[in-house]
């Protein structure tokens, strides 16, 4: 299955650049489809988990305000080439994926 | 009423979900309550245990004066505030003004980019939780068309 996440990490000296962009609907659950008339049922990330050589360096909790196919960018130190860094993402109804990419 | 049963199912089958995470991954319980809340000064209590908040001019908020496009409006915040531990992002006129809070570990920057949906014109608010405080800053984001779809 095709990965739903893209990430990019920069390396500056020990500070990792880190920006993902994940593609997912967002749906509140408020919007009307135009077709039905029907309410499309709420379908949201709600956390994004970033690790570094499994060490936790950030926890986004989202609610259903955040935009869809979401873009998050966040900056950690103590990074060097070769390490692993992680994102997992887990939504609303339970669905999950996940990146792991090296830091160059 | 309603509204507030579907938020408990949706916290409900979220939690479920991170429960079989692999036990190194868990994060802190998602802020349900806060995301659910229906006025900032309630989401900041129940996510911060206070809406007692103090003005900073430490906070860097960048939002566009004027977001054409109220589904996608980017927000980006960055603080020289020390030991902060977590920042959240309240838009006041939001039906649920809770949109998003970061968890910041040590040697983690205090500084987040994310695009949030606003439903209309509203100030948007960094709020930062230090081991000091709480502090915030905030920015009015005009919306001419409102992106929470409903």
């Amino acid at each position: 299955m095709a990965s739903t996440i893209k990430i990019s990490a920069k390396l500056a000296s020990d500070v990792a650049d880190v920006k993902s962009l994940i593609k997912h609907p967002m749906e509140t659950g408020s919007r009307i489809d135009p077709d039905t008339g029907n309410t499309i049922p709420s379908n949201h990330i709600t956390q994004l988990i970033f690790t570094n050589n499994g060490k936790q360096v950030m926890v986004a909790n989202f609610s259903t305000a955040v935009s869809r196919n979401p873009f998050f960018g966040f900056s950690f130190q103590g990074a060097k080439a070769g390490d692993t860094l992680r994102l997992t993402w887990v939504d609303n109804n339970g669905a999950t994926d996940e990146l792991e990419t090296q830091l160059v | 009423m309603q509204f507030t049963r579907r938020m408990m199912m949706q916290g409900g089958v979220a939690l479920a979900a991170l429960a079989m995470l692999p036990r190194t991954l868990l994060a802190a319980a998602w802020p349900q309550e806060a995301f659910g809340s229906t006025t900032a000064s309630q989401a900041l209590k129940a996510a911060l245990g206070t809406d007692v908040i103090t003005p900073s001019d430490r906070i860097d908020l960048k939002v566009p004066e004027i977001a054409e496009n109220g589904a996608v409006v980017p927000v980006s915040i960055k603080t020289s505030l020390e030991n902060v531990e977590s920042i959240s992002i309240v838009v006041k006129n939001n039906p649920r003004p809770m949109a998003a809070s970061f968890e910041i570990p040590p040697g983690t920057l205090p500084k987040i980019a994310s695009r949030i949906k606003m439903g209309e014109t509203s100030d948007v608010m960094a709020v930062i939780k230090t081991s000091n405080g709480i502090y915030s800053t905030a920015s009015q984001v005009k919306v001419t068309i409102g992106g929470c779809g409903g």
